[in-house]
């Protein structure tokens, strides 16, 4: 438990701590909406239909570093909390970006392992229910981290037009949390789907 | 994180810790499956549980989960969000495999 | 080139029966005379203005409560048609297909376009007057909620006339409800249509969450909360976690019909019963979203009526707690005889029960409340009243349906059609109509009439325990739901009768409600205090209708029943003494509105698999978002002290 003197800007307002906190609620419910998702993919995983297997599939290689790409962008997006904090924007807009590239490197590998697996192994969301869940799965997460990369974008042009405000500061905050959210969500992904993948 | 105006003009130990925490728990985690030949059971508990860390260590070092400012509320959703979700994909996979 | 249009257009519309072309006609002339009305009489900028763009609580919760009587009127209309036809054996009034659809849209209707949204509504009106704060905490995400389940449950209506209904239940069970079985667009609203109100859903569980756990008047702490806040509170968390569920199966279906994946066919490994899985997690709790709030109301209302304190405030409390802890853990009761194990079914069986309890502890409870009060019958205490017995009927069948081994007899019965309507209506219909009898003088000025009231409500009640009570007996004869007629011989023709007659008295009784409500407009007594019940909660304290700032001061709260305990120590004046100070409200907005109707198009798209349509629909949703994204920094205004202590003086509160 940590005591703060200090009530940083993000909270300053009832309006922003009120925001903060609906948006913990709204990952509360992400946890649940992602959580039905991989029962569906467990549940299917064995359901391949004559179709490759997870085994066929992965490539320790592609998914460590797509791994490593989205836990150093959850590193560099929370310097990026502490830079709001001493409402310094460029400090704050320089760790934003860093994430984000690092976010596209990721989009850009999971597209690609996508496209490979539909052009080359021929596995694709219609053959088997085993692909279905793997690439609904997989694929939710990705569009959430696109949908963070063009929020994240608007968040970076407001901060440069309006400096730290509570209202510009909540958004930066925010996002930091929507960013470390998704990669919690990606290490069950790893752990779920492609460590079990290479398992079972 | 504390936001004690001292403090912020910290080096960042925390989360540089956390970084490093959550690399060496993926990569034991490969370690298991790849390179140590456990019963299934056995290896997916171990990864399970490393991936359980993990989650703790976003939410605690980088997420600021445990700082004031309605922690209360904060920590209620979290933790009934992991309860949904412990019983919608335990019970899920219970029912569906078919065996117990 | 006029066959292809002719041919199109046979398929777009829905042809060849003449109940299809009433009703083409009925919503062409309504939709006509609307644009003629507003039109006629220069109403589109009021419409726009006051209602369209606005994002006070009270007139969005007035336009949920609208919305869902329209709907229940549907819904109603669909029941109707369906014991017309059952009403003797062999009839062909309905043909199997046209029944099939009938009781789907039945079902979905009255739960996701009635019986919720009304259930909002009245949130909408009573939670931020109740516990002293000026709206929600998200204005402009509740009026997105509004607008996302208003344009979803049109946009499920349509159906009816442009492409045609969903047929396979409101349940959609895969494999029936998969493209297989069922192509044509029908399954397809129904998909599209539950995925956009189910964000707005979403969105109202998070914002009164929000609400309540940080709005809430000085003073009043957790457990000094009246218990509609407390009920809408576990409500919200309920909604918070499970709707996420239905959103997945929803998305899933969708992209097994849209784009060929395999989550719930028959083929390439395919699991349909994961569907029911999916479907049940979400939809236990959903029985209870729709139940926990009218526990909330009763417990108003038969605490302001008996004019006492709630009996065992605590135990009321800790047992929704349970509830909504426990709604979660029993969702396999609904496919018991899906072939399950042993030990699942036990378990889930057992779960059943053990939620029994806290339901019956309330109550005893509000039994208790009555105990030694002084009951005052008017028409909401009415409907309370009758709740306690009604309800308890379909308590109890609801446990005996809980006994695995024994639901292998009444599942899918009429049995269980008796019984989740005797929750159903009995719980949620005659709660959202006592709630609206005891907010209605909140909302509009003026009281409903009690004699008419208690005509509706007498009319009503009988008739619903002849509809429905018969049906248990038949169920257990052997008559399956959704059986779209039945031979002669099996003497089920008298029960039959009997229960036809039941739902045609209900429909009385649901005009006479409709006509006490325009001969109120007009002639209901004016409430001038404010406090036309001698009230206990802080939402009486203010006039009515309540201002937009609801209160000129912020009530100071210091028990439970605050006002109650206010009006005894003679402080209840506070709220509105003189000086004022100007007041921050929220700017109104027509974002919510348009970014909706953007989701409208996308989904009228994706219904039809039009992406020329689709993607500029969801092009629209995002820019729309992002335009909201660049605006929302100077989205309050303030409301000036001269114009608050005017509106205090025009409402008679300043002497
Ligand atoms: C006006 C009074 C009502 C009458 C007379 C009525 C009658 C019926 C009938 C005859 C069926 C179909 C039985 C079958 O063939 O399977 C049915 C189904 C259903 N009703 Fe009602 N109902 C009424 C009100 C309600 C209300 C208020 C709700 C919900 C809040 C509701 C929810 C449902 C549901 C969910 C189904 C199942 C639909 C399906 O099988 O997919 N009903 N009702
Ligand atoms: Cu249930």
């Amino acid at each position: 438990m940590e005591t703060t003197n200090h009530t940083p800007i993000e909270y300053s307002t009832e309006e922003g701590s009120n925001k903060i906190l609906g948006f913990w609620v709204f990952l509360g419910a992400e946890i649940v909406l992602f959580s039905a998702l991989f029962s569906v993919y467990l549940v299917l995983h064995s359901h391949t239909a004559g179709g490759p297997t997870s085994k066929d599939l992965f490539e320790v290689k592609e998914f460590m570093i797509e791994t490593f790409l989205l836990l150093i962008s959850s590193f560099t997006c929370g310097l990026g909390t502490i830079e709001l904090r001493r409402h310094n924007v460029k400090g704050l807009v320089a760790w934003l970006v860093v994430t984000l590239l690092l976010g596209l490197g990721f989009i850009g590998m999971e597209l690609n392992e996508f496209i490979t697996y539909v052009t080359v192994e021929h596995a694709t969301l219609q053959t088997s229910a085993f692909l279905s869940g793997f690439f609904v799965l997989v694929g939710t997460h990705g569009a959430h981290v696109s949908f963070g990369i063009v929020w994240m974008i608007c968040v970076i042009i407001q901060l440069l037009r309006r400096g730290v405000t509570p209202v510009t500061a909540r958004k930066a905050f925010i996002i930091g949390l929507y960013w470390h959210f998704l990669d919690v969500v990606w290490i069950f992904i790893f752990t779920a789907v492609y460590l079990t993948g290479l398992v079972l | 994180m504390s936001s004690n105006n001292h403090e912020l003009n910290k080096f960042p130990w925390k989360h540089v810790i956390g970084l490093a925490l959550s690399l060496i728990l993926t990569l034991i985690a490969l370690w298991v499956v790849v390179s140590l030949s456990l019963p299934t059971v056995a290896t997916l508990t171990i990864i399970v549980l490393l991936a359980v860390c993990q989650a703790f260590i976003q939410l605690l070092m980088f997420m600021h989960i445990n700082e004031n400012h309605g922690r209360g509320y904060r920590i209620l959703a979290i933790a009934f969000g992991f309860y949904i979700a412990v019983v919608v994909v335990y019970g899920s996979l219970w029912i569906m495999w078919f065996t117990v | 080139m006029i066959e292809n249009i002719k041919s199109f257009l046979g398929s777009f519309f829905v042809t060849g029966d003449p109940m299809i072309y009433g009703a083409d006609a009925s919503i062409a002339l309504a939709t006509i005379g609307i644009v003629f009305y507003l039109t006629y009489f220069k109403k589109w900028k009021w419409l726009w203005d006051e209602w369209l763009t606005t994002v006070d609580h009270k007139k969005i919760g007035i336009m949920y409560i609208i919305a869902a009587i329209l709907m229940l009127f549907r819904g109603g209309v669909d029941a109707l048609l369906m014991r017309a036809q059952l009403i003797i054996p062999n009839n062909t009034f309905l043909t199997s297909q046209h029944y099939n659809e009938i009781f789907t849209t039945h079902g979905t209707i009255m739960i996701f376009f009635m019986a919720m949204p009304f259930i909002f509504g009245l949130m909408n009106i009573a939670i931020p007057l109740q516990i002293g704060a000026r709206d929600v905490a998200f204005p402009f995400l509740n009026a997105v909620s509004f607008w996302l389940f208003f344009l979803a449950a049109m946009l499920f209506n349509i159906s009816f006339v442009i492409g045609g209904s969903p047929d396979a239940g409101w349940t959609s069970y895969a494999p029936l409800a998969g493209l297989k079985l069922d192509p044509g667009v029908g399954e397809n609203y129904y998909l599209v249509a539950l995925q956009i109100s189910g964000i707005g859903t979403l969105a109202t569980g998070v914002n009164f969450l929000v609400t309540i756990f940080k709005m809430r008047a000085p003073g009043m702490t957790l457990f000094k909360m009246p218990m509609f806040t407390w009920s809408t509170l576990v409500t919200s968390i309920i909604i918070i976690f499970a709707f996420p569920v239905l959103t997945i199966a929803l998305a899933l279906m969708s992209i097994d019909r849209l784009f060929g994946a395999h989550f719930f066919t028959i083929e390439a490994g395919g699991s349909p019963m994961m569907w029911a899985n999916l479907f049940w997690i979400w939809g236990h709790p959903e029985v209870y979203i729709v139940l926990i709030p009218v526990l909330g109301i009763f417990s108003e209302v038969i605490s302001t009526f008996a004019h006492k304190t709630l009996f065992g405030y605590k135990a009321m409390v800790w047992s929704m707690i349970a509830i909504s802890v426990l709604s979660f853990t029993t969702w396999l009761h609904h496919f018991f005889t899906m072939g399950n194990t042993a030990w699942v079914n036990s378990f889930f069986s057992v779960s059943t029960m053990i939620i029994a309890i806290p339901t019956g502890v309330k109550i005893f409870n509000w039994l208790f409340t009555l105990n030694k009060g002084r009951i005052e019958f008017t028409t909401a205490m009415l409907w309370a009243l009758a709740f306690i017995p009604n309800f308890t009927i379909g308590g109890i069948t609801g446990v005996m349906l809980s006994l695995a081994p024994a639901d292998y007899q009444y599942h899918n019965s009429y049995f269980l059609i008796a019984h989740f309507h005797n929750v159903l209506i009995a719980g949620t219909v005659f709660g959202v109509f006592a709630g609206l009898h005891y907010w209605w003088p909140k909302m509009f000025g003026h009281v409903l009439n009690e004699r008419l009231g208690k005509w509706a409500f007498w009319v009503f009640m009988i008739s619903y325990n002849i509809c429905f009570l018969p049906m248990y007996f038949i169920g257990l004869m052997g008559m399956t739901r959704r059986m779209y007629t039945f031979p002669s011989g099996l003497g089920w023709e008298p029960l039959n009768l009997v229960i036809t007659l039941g739902a045609f008295g209900m429909g009385v009784g649901f005009l006479i409600m409709v006509w006490m409500i325009v001969y109120s407009a007009k002639y209901g007594k004016r409430d001038t205090t404010g406090d036309p019940w001698n009230g206990r909660t802080l939402e009486w304290a203010t006039s009515s209708p309540a201002p937009e700032y609801n209160f000129a001061h912020i009530p100071q709260v210091e028990t439970v029943d605050a006002f109650a305990h206010m009006k005894e120590k003679g402080t209840a004046g506070n709220i509105y003494k003189a000086p004022f100070q100007a007041i921050h409200m929220p700017n109104d907005t027509g974002i919510p509105f348009i970014l909706s109707v953007f989701f409208f198009i996308a989904g009228f798209g994706l219904v039809f698999e039009w992406y020329w349509m689709a993607i500029p629909g969801t092009i629209g949703i995002i820019v729309s978002m992002i335009v909201r994204s660049f605006k929302d920094h100077e989205d309050h205004h303030h409301i000036p002290a001269e114009e608050v202590e005017q509106t205090e003086r025009a409402a008679g509160r300043l002497s």
